[in-house]
């Protein structure tokens, strides 16, 4: 006999306990994990622009001028708890809590994704101060290509996390709304793993071989 | 780099107008230029005049330009490829003329030369080729597949009307300021800010930003349509070849459309913020502009090509009474094809300096697209062979692809080869080339795409006698046109010269001219066509449906179909699902029961969208900053807003649904069945005769 599949994509599910929610997020989910694919072939280019323009700095300032690992390291705890956060919105919806936690555990990711995002502009204005501006070189424009891209969509999750948080509000627990809480957790986890390619390749690789 | 101080707008002033040169020296080039202007213009004003005499407002707001249903967002998609394509065409015959006028300069300045084949080719690919591709999977797919709609209709919605807001840039460029004269390929350094301060070039990379976004969003839609959306029963393996070729092309779409919204982005910052990622000076590197524009652009033409291929493969069938031949065989090589293009996006640089090691390999991989392509080209010789061949328009558009492109298909492998490349590239050659495989290809295949689901959209056949005709110009004005420039290209003659001094290739060019002229009658001859069609309508309805012996789905419901599409989903269990219907007399059930049927309701937001990244792309070619913040920020509170909508979707009740469908199986019951020899007759209500006797 062949079991009914309960996990019709990939990431966490919403399962039976929402039957129609479920069915009816599906297609929407894949189509996202689609976009999820295009977006990600933007920063893979990126990031190959990053690499072969590392040595591009044309007397400017390099990586051991302008890298400040620890900020980096403050953003990157900042950043990997938020997806833990949104993870949990994600399973309080799953198992049906009320829907303050859901809108609790939003706050919590807001503030750290706000957060990463006053620190990273801080680095940027760090840069400028020691003239690491994109003006400056191939390897600058790269940097400044690449990680306040990353950052951008930081700032859409953001507008999403609060457009969406009223919209629990508003709107209830719809299918529709639960459907978007589960693209928004794989946007969110979309946005940690770019990030651990951004401290791998930009500040790792730029200061091993920048 | 922005370096004036700049007034309320920006840098627009008097002298952006191309009037304003004409009344300053009125000269052959300015009355040209202001002749396309003027066109642009008074093709507004009479639409608009047209609109409100025949007060149409109301209808065109009501049953387009809000609506969400795949069928009319098809439709809008090919009428505007074809408004796209007449000035298309128009800029070819300049450019003939042009070249045409003898050794010497023409009547054209080298800039306005620069400025046509620029957009002839922008014009082509992304507002030609990829809106009537996609005009007409939007019609069919969800018909082949038996679905109801795409799996989103407003993101299609929002498709449309960011191709469309692009494509009008490229209108509003004839009549404020000039275009980009880089190419359509548009190549830093010279398209800079150091060599290109004003503004062509950022009509060009808004352009492509903006179609870039909406063509990505339609490759995700059709993708998860085939994907998701397939009738029950439906397996890969028994998906229409068309839906194949679809299924190929959105994932073309989705890994290839980003690298040229990267290369047009970076280019943007490097000229607006003085960044440095193409420019000559201070660690800037023009070969990434290159490698990423061919990673897209390579792709590209298969994601055009891989459609008509399907095109055909649907319409070889059909007219020959046979089941597709080699279907398998073309799964395959249709997949091969799609990943191979991936493969070989350097042969369009081998002149660039790599290694003649990497040069080499990519030359290899280029000439391996080659097999797949010819297994095709035998598996629909081989779906003719001993079929019941009808020798009917879209018949003989297959028929003139398969012997042209193959001619355009060898001289590729040509150009494939390093040593030879070296010799013609940048020569008359390539263009030859590219156009044997872009109009034999992809748009005889699209026109006869048009041809064959015309009734099914319309629910009249167009008029076969004006068809042959323009089956008959384009392919001649094909081969005048073209099959010369190989001769020409092979003499030296560089590609893009709007001045030569050889008078050897005179002849080439007036033979290339009288084609471009016949192009152009065949153009119009299409449009007779379909006046005519539009005039004779009464006589060739075909409400039944089938008025060709259809073999997939969406022959098996009404012409045109209602708005839900299928009455009852289907469930299909043949890969040709209608044909073994009509066969096994099981074509047309009654079903016992109806369901409400929920379809996409009306909507404004692609409208609005439409105008607001219109606005917003002006905006910015034009330094008007505050106008550009503030189309983005109402950009993304129209999008904020529509997303509080809750109710999206429309029901139509069962009852309805179960009137409509009983008229329509009564009047196929009243329709004559009909014979395939009789099929252009007006005895031709779209019932097909089931064949006693199969091809074999």
């Amino acid at each position: 006999m062949k079991r009914a599949p309960t996990h019709s994509y990939p990431g966490i599910n919403l399962g039976e306990r929402h039957a129609s929610a479920h069915k009816a997020t599906e297609v929407v989910t894949f189509g996202f994990w689609v976009f999820l694919m295009s977006d990600l072939v933007y920063f893979g280019l990126m990031f190959a622009i990053y690499i072969t323009m590392i040595d591009a700095q044309a007397g400017g300032p390099g990586p051991h001028e302008l890298f400040d690992l620890h900020s980096i390291f403050a953003q990157t705890l900042i950043l990997l708890t938020s997806s833990l956060t949104v993870g949990l919105a994600m399973l309080a919806l799953k198992y049906n809590l009320p829907r303050v936690r859901i809108v609790f555990w939003f706050a919590v990711t807001l503030v750290l994704g706000l957060s990463f995002l006053v620190l990273e502009v801080r680095d940027f204005m760090a840069m400028a101060e020691k003239g690491g501006v994109p003006q400056r070189s191939g390897f600058l424009s790269a940097f400044f290509g690449l990680v306040p891209l990353h950052g951008l969509h930081v700032a859409a999750g953001c507008l999403w996390l609060i457009v969406l948080g009223i919209q629990l509000r508003v709107m209830g627990m719809t299918d529709r709304i639960k459907s978007r809480v589960v693209r928004l957790a794989l946007f969110w986890h979309f946005l940690d793993l770019i990030w651990i390619g951004i401290i791998t390749i930009v500040y790792f690789g730029g200061l091993a071989y920048g | 780099m922005i370096t004036q101080d700049q007034g309320f707008f920006g840098r627009l002033t008097w002298d952006s107008f191309p009037v304003a040169a004409l009344i300053r020296h009125p000269g052959t080039n300015e009355i040209v230029a202001n002749a396309a202007a003027a066109v642009v213009v008074v093709g507004v004003v009479v639409v608009v005049a047209l609109l409100s005499w025949f007060r149409l407002w109301g209808p065109l707001w009501r049953d387009w330009l809000t609506s969400a249903d795949h069928k009319k967002i098809g439709i809008m998609y090919v009428v505007f490829a074809v408004v796209m394509l007449a000035r298309g065409v128009l800029e070819g015959v300049v450019m003939r003329a042009q070249q045409a006028a003898g050794p010497g300069d023409g009547f054209l300045a080298a800039e306005h030369f620069a400025e046509l084949f620029s957009t002839h080719g922008t014009i082509m690919i992304f507002f030609v080729a990829v809106p009537f591709v996609f005009g007409i999977a939007n019609y069919v797919v969800p018909l082949m597949i038996g679905a109801r709609d795409v799996a989103f209709p407003v993101m299609n919605q929002i498709s449309l009307g960011l191709t469309v807001s692009a494509g009008m840039m490229l209108m509003v460029s004839l009549v404020v300021g000039e275009f980009s004269t880089g190419g359509w390929t548009a190549y830093p350094p010279y398209t800079g800010a150091a060599f290109n301060p004003g503004v062509g070039p950022d009509y060009w990379i808004w352009a492509i930003v903006v179609s870039g976004i909406g063509t990505t969003l339609t490759g995700i839609n059709f993708a998860v349509t085939i994907y998701k959306l397939r009738a029950p029963g439906m397996t890969f393996m028994r998906l229409p070849m068309y839906c194949w070729t679809i299924i190929c092309s959105s994932i073309l779409i989705v890994f290839a459309m980003p690298p040229l919204g990267v290369a047009a982005l970076l280019l943007a910052a490097d000229r607006y913020l003085d960044f440095h990622f193409f420019t000559n000076d201070l660690g800037g590197n023009m070969m990434n502009y290159a490698n990423l524009f061919w990673l897209f652009g390579h792709p590209e033409v298969y994601l055009l090509v891989l459609p008509a291929y399907g095109i055909y493969s649907e319409v070889f069938a059909t007219f020959s009474a046979k089941r597709l031949y080699g279907y398998n065989s073309l799964v395959i090589a249709t997949m091969s094809i799609a990943i191979l293009s991936f493969t070989v996006w350097l042969h369009h640089f081998f002149t660039m300096g790599q290694s003649a090691l990497i040069n080499a390999v990519f030359g290899i991989a280029t000439m391996l697209i080659a097999i797949p392509t010819g297994v095709k080209v035998y598996d629909w010789m081989a779906t003719l062979w001993r079929g019941r061949i009808r020798f009917s328009v879209p018949m003989l558009y297959g028929l003139a692809f398969l012997m042209l492109f193959v001619i355009g298909g060898l001289s590729g492998v040509i150009l494939a080869n390093p040593t030879v490349d070296y010799q013609v590239h940048n020569t008359l050659f390539l263009v030859a080339h590219f156009h044997n495989v872009l109009l034999p290809g992809v748009l005889f295949g699209l026109l006869a795409a048009y041809n064959y689901w015309f009734p099914k959209a319309f629910g009249f056949r167009l008029n076969e006698g004006w068809g042959r005709v323009s089956v008959a110009l384009w392919t001649l004005g094909f081969m005048l046109t073209f099959l010369p420039l190989y001769f020409v290209g092979l003499l030296g003659m560089p590609r893009r010269s709007f001045s030569w001094e050889d008078p050897d290739f005179h002849p080439y060019m007036i033979v290339a001219l009288i084609g471009a002229l016949v192009v152009l009658g065949a153009l119009l001859s299409v449009l007779v066509q379909l006046w005519v069609s539009i005039r004779d309508r009464d006589r060739t309805r075909v409400p039944a449906g089938d008025p060709w012996d259809g073999r997939t789905l969406e022959w098996s419901i009404p012409a045109p179909p209602p708005a839900y599409n299928f009455a009852i989903i289907p469930r299909v269990s043949d890969r040709d699902e209608f044909a073994a219907a009509k066969e096994g007399g099981a074509a047309y059930p009654s079903p016992a029961a109806y369901e409400d049927i929920d379809i996409p309701r009306n909507t404004g937001i692609g409208f609005i969208l439409c105008v607001l990244s219109g606005v917003w792309m002006f905006a910015l070619v034009w330094w008007i900053w505050w106008l550009a913040i503030l189309a983005s920020v109402l950009i993304i509170l129209a999008i904020i807003f529509w997303s509080f909508d809750s109710s999206t979707e429309l029901t139509i009740p069962a009852e309805e649904v179960r009137k409509a469908h009983e008229a329509w199986l009564e009047q196929v019951r009243q329709a004559p069945a009909i014979d395939r020899d009789d099929e252009t007759t007006s005895r031709n209500r779209g019932l097909a005769r089931p064949d006693l006797e199969p091809a074999t």
